[in-house]
């Protein structure tokens, strides 16, 4: 790795060229082996590497909720669960992720350290198209590896400082970037977490409910979906929520969470399916 | 015909320090001070666009004076340097020690190779867990490095303002008094004109605050700033928590958050202006 500095021992040149406010641009000059999508694929094997599975947001007044489960899989194998796959991308916007969970959070990583960096260098943020953007050319760099089965599918969330609201964003695998209007999902389970939203979900929704609607859309997407993990009460592991604001992005901690999980576990029971 | 000259290398390193020099005297100061909470920067600048303090990273800052197309070179640089070592390895591997290495080895590399030295000097300033651990570099045009106990004035009056520091700045003194000082020793005339009063609006302030979580850099102003000036205002130090507006928070002004409280500022206390 070429984090030494050549002979004289001086920065190279690299790091003086003028111009750039990206880091993503910065290291495919300097040390492109550190770019996730940079590596090259023995032709014809697959590999089996845990997967990540369902992300639900929505949209609610004066913000975007972004909720994901806990549970990667890795063939008929329960791989990790507790895996977080909700991250801050930065103060104002949340990335979740779905499939390879190994590549996934290494785009992730570079995409936090992406805003952050172009914050520094500009003094200021980015647009929420910018960062959604940006993200989309992560993906789109992604795709010869997408092609072998190591595909990464994010959902991006943001609030939008100019009209003041939360946005949604999806994305494919050739990096195509949409924006998503109330609710979204993304993931093995998002069929169902999609179902369960469309009812759920209505205009002018407040915070709490929001957070509300977001669990439950991932216990119904748990309900028929093996790889989504649904809450565990024993273990106590709750999902991974965060809330995006004016204030700034904050996760929900394991209190609120807890409550929020138990009191739908029980308006659950004899109701399997939340008829209302 | 021009005839070749035979110049001594003694010669030759003497008038690019003399050049150098002369570049950097030209400037406007900057003083890095250490307060009991963390590091503050306070630099003689008008400008609210083009900075010579900064972030480079979560607990270090850069300051510079000098020419800003160079020392704004070596901030990118810096930043780049920081965010790819925190990529490839982990936030806590970023020190400012190997920065200021990398910075040293820069600038005496253009020293010696380039046409014309970097009219620069700056400081590599890192906030850590107590005031005994924070470290602040200066380097020069020549890529020599010191490390500082305390604090470093830089640029125009840099030896006048060092030798008033000297006097009177403590180690544990709040962050009110060591930005008062600050302002009183960057407005005196070194050769013993009368002072000038610098308002809020001709300086940049910052701190590195050890307290806060992650990104610990935070630019000062507005009733903020004022209340930590004011000698009758009661602030002597930043709020735990940034302002409540949207947007970067990246500056700390105190100003009224949407619920109406000021932060930072007692609203028992008159209004300082």
């Amino acid at each position: 790795m070429s984090l030494g500095f050549g002979g004289a021992g001086r920065l190279p040149a690299a790091f003086m060229t003028t111009g750039s406010s990206s880091f993503t641009e910065f290291i495919s000059a300097h040390s492109p082996e550190l770019l996730p999508s940079r590596r090259a694929l023995p032709v014809g094997g697959t590999v089996e590497a845990p997967h990540g599975t369902t992300i639900v947001a929505l949209t609610y007044e004066g913000g975007v909720v972004m909720a994901g489960d806990r549970r990667a899989t890795m063939g008929n194998l329960i791989a990790n669960r507790d895996m977080d796959k909700v991250f801050a991308a930065d103060e104002y916007s949340a990335v979740g992720i779905a499939g390879t969970a190994g590549l996934a959070i290494e785009v992730v990583k570079l995409f936090q350290v992406e805003l952050e960096h172009y914050e520094k260098i500009e003094g200021t943020l980015l647009s929420v198209e910018g960062k959604a953007n940006r993200l989309a050319s992560m993906i789109r760099a992604n795709l010869a590896m997408a092609m072998q089965g190591l595909s990464v599918v994010p959902m991006f969330a943001g609030f939008d400082l100019d009209a003041m609201a939360g946005r949604i964003f999806s994305y494919d695998v050739t990096g195509g970037c949409y924006e998503e209007h109330d609710h979204h999902s993304v993931g093995s389970g998002s069929l169902f977490a999609r179902g369960a939203m469309k009812k759920l979900w209505r205009p002018g929704l407040d915070s709490a409910t929001a957070t509300r609607v977001a669990v439950e859309a991932l216990y119904d997407a748990a309900d028929d979906d093996s790889a989504t993990g649904g809450p565990d009460l024993g273990r106590r592991i709750w999902p991974t929520l965060a809330v995006v604001e004016a204030g700034g992005l904050r996760f929900l901690d394991d209190d609120a969470l807890a409550a929020v999980v138990e009191l739908i576990v029980a308006d659950r029971r004899g109701n399997p399916g939340g008829a209302r | 015909m021009t005839m070749p000259f035979y110049v001594s290398p003694e010669q030759l390193m003497k008038d690019r320090a003399d050049f150098a020099r002369k570049g950097i005297a030209r400037g406007r100061s900057v003083v890095v001070l250490g307060y009991d909470r963390g590091i503050a920067f306070v630099a003689d600048n008008p400008s609210r666009a083009l900075h010579k303090v900064s972030e480079i990273y979560d607990r270090i800052a850069f300051a510079a004076v000098g020419k800003y197309n160079e020392f704004e070179n070596l901030r990118v640089a810096g930043v780049r340097y920081a965010d790819l070592r925190g990529y490839s390895y982990d936030r806590r591997d970023v020190t400012a020690r190997g920065l200021a290495n990398a910075y040293a080895q820069t600038l005496g590399a253009v020293f010696t190779q380039e046409s014309k030295p970097y009219e620069v000097e700056i400081v590599v300033a890192e906030v850590g867990e107590n005031a005994d651990e924070d470290q602040i570099y200066r380097l020069m045009y020549d890529g020599s490095v010191a490390d500082e106990q305390g604090f470093i004035a830089m640029g125009g009056t840099g030896e006048h303002i060092t030798a008033g520091l000297k006097e009177r700045w403590r180690p544990s003194m709040n962050l009110g008094d060591a930005l008062a000082l600050a302002v009183e020793l960057l407005g005196q005339d070194p050769s013993g004109g009368p002072s000038r009063t610098l308002t809020v609006a001709q300086l940049e302030f910052a701190v590195l605050d050890r307290e806060r979580p992650r990104r610990t850099f935070r630019r000062l102003a507005g009733p903020l700033l004022e209340a930590l000036l004011s000698s009758e205002n009661p602030t002597k130090d930043v709020p735990a928590d940034d302002d409540a507006a949207p947007g970067r928070h990246d500056t700390l002004t105190g100003e009224a958050s949407p619920s109406g409280e000021a932060a930072g500022v007692d609203p028992s206390e008159p209004d300082p202006s």
